[in-house]
Formats: C-alpha cells, sequence, structure tokens
C-alpha cells in the first residue's frame, strides 16, 4: 500500500489530513502499523486538550509492544475516533482511514510544512535499509 | 553483529515472514497476523522453527549420578527410556542460570535441550560442574540438529501424515516422553499448552521436513505467537520471569524443585536457609490497556513488578505473569502503573488457556 499523495506526513509515521472544515485528522502511517503489527488497544487525547508539535498525546498498544502518537502541530484536541476502542484492529486493516483524533492547528501554515509522501517514503526507505 | 540463522532461514523468507534479532538469531516473529497465528495453534496446528535452541547431550557412566546433582528437579522420577523432565539449573545461591528439559534415552545417555540465548553459558557451567564431579563424561552440544515444534490439537496427526514410519513409533507415546527415529528424536512435549510434538532433525534435512509439513496444510508460526501462547498457557521464559537473580521458588518453580528427598544438587542449601518472600502470579486486567513486563504491581502488602505481560487473544484481555509479596492472594485487585495512570487487575491462578480453551 502506498502513502496516498493527499496527505501529510511526520517523522513519527503519524499521517495529517486536512479537512474542509479546518481540522486535521491524525492517523498512523501503512509503515507504522506493519512495524507494531496486531493493534489491541488505543488510548486516545481528551477533547479540548492543547497540544504542542512533537508532545506524545496518545499511544497504541499492539499484542508486541506500545508506540506513542506524536502531535503533529500546534493546536487543540477537537474531536476522537472511539471506533477505535472496539476495534483497535481496523489500524492494521486501513490505516489511512483509521483516524485516531483530529485537532484545530494554531496556525495552517504548519500543517503545510510537514512531509509530503515523497519525502516521506524517503524517510522509510532510508530507516529500513 | 552478524546475526545467526537456521537452516529455516531462506523458508521464513520465501513465506513472507517478518524477520527480528531474537538475541542474535535472525528470526522469525510472524508472516502475518500474530493474533490469527496464535488462534490457528489454538485450534488447529501449526509450526515453528526452535532451532535457535541449543540440544546438548551427556554422555558416559554415571550421567544420571551427575545429572541429580546438577539440576533442581529430580532425575530420579525418569525411570523409563524416553521420559523428559522439566528443570532449572542453579547456581550455588539459588539463582536461575536456565530452565531446560531432560530426556533420559539410556543410563549412559541423557539429552538435554536448553535456551538459545543461555547455551554457551550452560554448557560451560555443565562441564565445571563435571570436571570437578564426573570428569569420565562427555558433554557435547549439536548446533547441527535443527528443531521444529508442531503444535495444536491436530499437530500430531500432521506430522504422521508429513513423516512416514512416525505414526507406528509415536502414536502410543504419552505426554513429556521421546523416541528417536533414525537420526531424529521425536518428543511429545512444546511451548504453547497444547499437544503436539517436538522434532529434532538434522540440519540438512531440516528445510525438506518443513516444506511437507507445509504442503501439509500446516502453517508456519512466528515467535510473536508462541509468547503469547507460552504466557497463556503459563509457562515461564527465561530472562523474563527468572534469571539468576531470582531463585526457582519465586518464580512459580517450586514445583519442578525437589527438597524433600536426600538428595543434595546445586543451589539446595541456599533454597533451604532462606523461605520465599514473594511468589510468581497470574494478572488479569480489569481496565482497558496492555499489561507489560517491568510495570509496577501496587498491592496492599508491598509493590511488585510484572515479569510478562501481553494482550491474551484466547480471553481477549490483557494478562501478566508478576512476582509480588507472598501475601498476596488470588482474588485480589491490585492495581499496575501503566504509563499516567493506575490501572486494576484481578490477581488470578494460572494458567490462563490450555487446550483451546480460557481457564479463568
Amino acid at each position: 500500500m502506498s502513502n496516498p499523495d493527499n496527505l501529510k506526513y511526520t517523522a513519527s509515521h503519524e499521517w495529517v489530513k486536512s479537512e474542509s472544515d479546518g481540522t486535521i485528522s491524525v492517523g498512523i502511517t501503512q509503515h507504522a502499523q506493519e512495524l507494531l503489527g496486531d493493534m489491541v488497544f488505543v488510548e486516545t487525547p481528551a477533547v479540548g486538550r492543547k497540544l504542542n508539535a512533537k508532545e506524545e498525546c496518545a499511544v497504541v498498544e499492539s499484542v508486541k509492544a506500545a508506540a506513542d502518537i506524536y502531535a503533529p502541530v500546534n493546536g487543540a484536541v477537537t474531536a476522537v475516533n472511539s471506533v477505535l476502542d472496539s476495534s483497535p484492529e481496523s489500524i492494521n486493516s486501513d490505516p489511512y482511514a483509521a483516524w485516531m483524533f483530529k485537532m484545530k492547528p494554531d496556525n495552517p501554515a504548519d500543517v503545510a510544512a510537514l512531509l509530503d509522501a515523497k519525502a516521506y517514503q524517503a524517510l522509510v526507505d532510508s530507516e529500513t535499509h | 553483529m552478524t546475526l545467526k540463522q537456521t537452516p529455516l532461514n531462506a523458508a521464513h523468507r520465501a513465506m513472507g515472514a517478518k524477520m527480528v534479532d531474537f538475541g542474535g538469531w535472525d528470526m522469525p516473529v510472524n508472516y502475518g497476523s500474530q493474533i490469527e497465528e496464535h488462534h490457528q495453534v489454538r485450534n488447529d496446528c501449526g509450526m515453528f522453527d526452535v532451532s535457535h535452541m541449543r540440544v546438548v547431550d551427556i554422555k558416559g557412566e554415571g550421567v544420571r549420578s551427575f545429572l541429580r546433582y546438577l539440576l533442581a528437579n529430580n532425575v530420579e522420577k525418569l525411570t523409563q527410556p524416553g521420559k523428559a523432565l522439566y528443570s532449572c539449573i542453579l547456581l550455588d545461591n539459588g539463582g536461575v542460570i536456565d530452565d531446560l528439559i531432560v530426556y533420559f534415552v539410556s543410563e549412559e545417555w541423557f539429552r538435554i535441550v536448553v535456551n538459545a540465548g543461555t547455551a554457551d553459558k550452560d554448557i560451560a557451567w555443565m562441564k565445571l560442574q563435571a570436571a570437578k564431579h564426573a570428569p569420565q563424561l562427555s558433554i557435547v552440544d549439536h548446533p547441527e540438529l535443527a528443531m521444529i515444534a508442531v503444535q495444536g490439537p491436530n499437530a500430531r496427526v500432521k506430522v504422521w501424515d508429513a513423516l512416514p514410519g512416525s505414526k507406528e513409533l509415536t502414536e502410543s507415546l504419552v505426554p513429556f516422553k521421546a523416541v528417536e527415529m533414525g537420526a531424529m528424536f521425536i518428543a511429545r512435549t512444546g511451548y504453547t499448552g497444547e499437544d503436539g510434538f517436538e522434532v529434532m532433525i538434522p540440519a540438512k534435512a531440516a528445510p525438506f521436513f518443513w516444506a511437507t509439513l507445509v504442503e501439509k496444510g500446516v502453517k508456519p508460526i512466528g515467535l510473536g505467537a508462541r509468547d503469547t501462547l507460552r504466557l497463556e498457557a503459563g509457562m515461564n521464559l527465561y530472562g523474563q520471569d527468572m534469571d539468576e537473580t531470582v531463585n526457582p521458588l519465586e518464580s512459580g518453580l517450586a514445583w519442578t524443585v525437589d527438597l524433600k528427598s536426600e538428595r543434595d544438587f546445586i543451589g539446595k542449601a541456599a533454597l533451604l536457609a532462606k523461605s520465599p518472600a514473594r511468589k510468581l502470579v497470574g494478572l488479569v486486567l480489569l481496565d482497558r490497556g496492555v499489561l507489560r513486563g517491568h510495570q509496577q504491581v501496587h498491592t496492599a502488602q508491598g509493590i511488585g513488578e510484572i515479569t510478562s505481560g501481553s494482550f491474551s487473544p484466547t480471553l481477549e484481555k490483557s494478562i501478566a505473569l508478576a512476582r509480588v509479596p507472598k501475601e498476596v492472594q488470588i482474588g485480589d485487585t491490585v492495581q499496575v502503573a501503566i504509563r499516567d495512570k493506575m490501572l486494576a487487575a484481578k490477581v488470578v491462578k494460572y494458567p490462563f488457556a490450555r487446550n483451546g480453551k480460557s481457564l479463568i
């Protein structure tokens, strides 16, 4: 599965999708879910929480290991995907649909400055080779 | 450092395995979904490459009396040729050097299977003790032997199907017993809580046997599922649930230590000198989350620590083994520190699951 061109990415393997209402959705990439394996638990941040870029704000746990999820930009959490409470495995089956939380960025330009699909793929390639 | 490879390395890669560095060995952690692999073993059967484990043969006159002194469990329990025994091997202070399975082949030949990461240390210790107490013995390890574990309710039938002649030899084999078949050694043992065989086979023949099992429909299972299977089955993992800093009585292994007989063995005096202050218990997490090794366990009687924790695919809950103060009772509710939270867990008697079923 390739990384969708319409998304932005972080070096810590989150994907970021700009929504029409000015919020962004955040999930983890295909590469990240593949490394972690079968997901069994997701802990999302509280709605309303103010986050700084690169701050630990959520956790995904696979059978194998726990991994921190980092805020891609500064902003406030506006929603969390409660579906993941009962079906964390949807992160494995469809990582780019399984958003974990939404946030309202303080500065939309911060989102534009994240990695594009090509730059992210180059990063993954450099980590795996 | 170059990772060591088993004779099945190419076969794993061809089957799409995700390979990881497992104590210096390049091993398959899973071939797809670890949870599906887990259920595959509980419900049908699957096979594991455990060729990284080491076979050590001790041969010569007086091998039984040497092992009576070397091992914490009592090899006098082995009266029939082929019978196997689980045991710890201890330091003088009672710390656990390793856990192993010892097979009684004949009065002049006992075979031991030890863990991969501890094999060299174990063999050095055995040779040191033999030099002092039984210099006539030969202690020879067999890295040229591969080992394939086929486990699950249908495992034996699949092995019989894949290995002509094996049914006649092994159909009447009771659990924890083994038999030689040419250059192979077939044992009705395992590390999953399911029925099955562990087959020791010359490295050169291992890829063919593996491929034959694949043809018969046996699915490969990675070390990831091996860990959740053994945890559900309540089987200790060396290096996590016990090591040289703890003794077997504090590791849920009192049943493997014979302190009643007159027999002396290495570590016995230390075990008798001090009664254990801690014990190993099972935990089932009541809140949402996942228990992991090294998380602190807060009990009314003091603080303990999780030694192994994961998600149990059979129970669909998180489970763990934890070393806690000995006063903690089955049924108690304890608090586990997970990141910035304290989550409730129930103290239970383990195993958690065996033979396809939850026991909780």
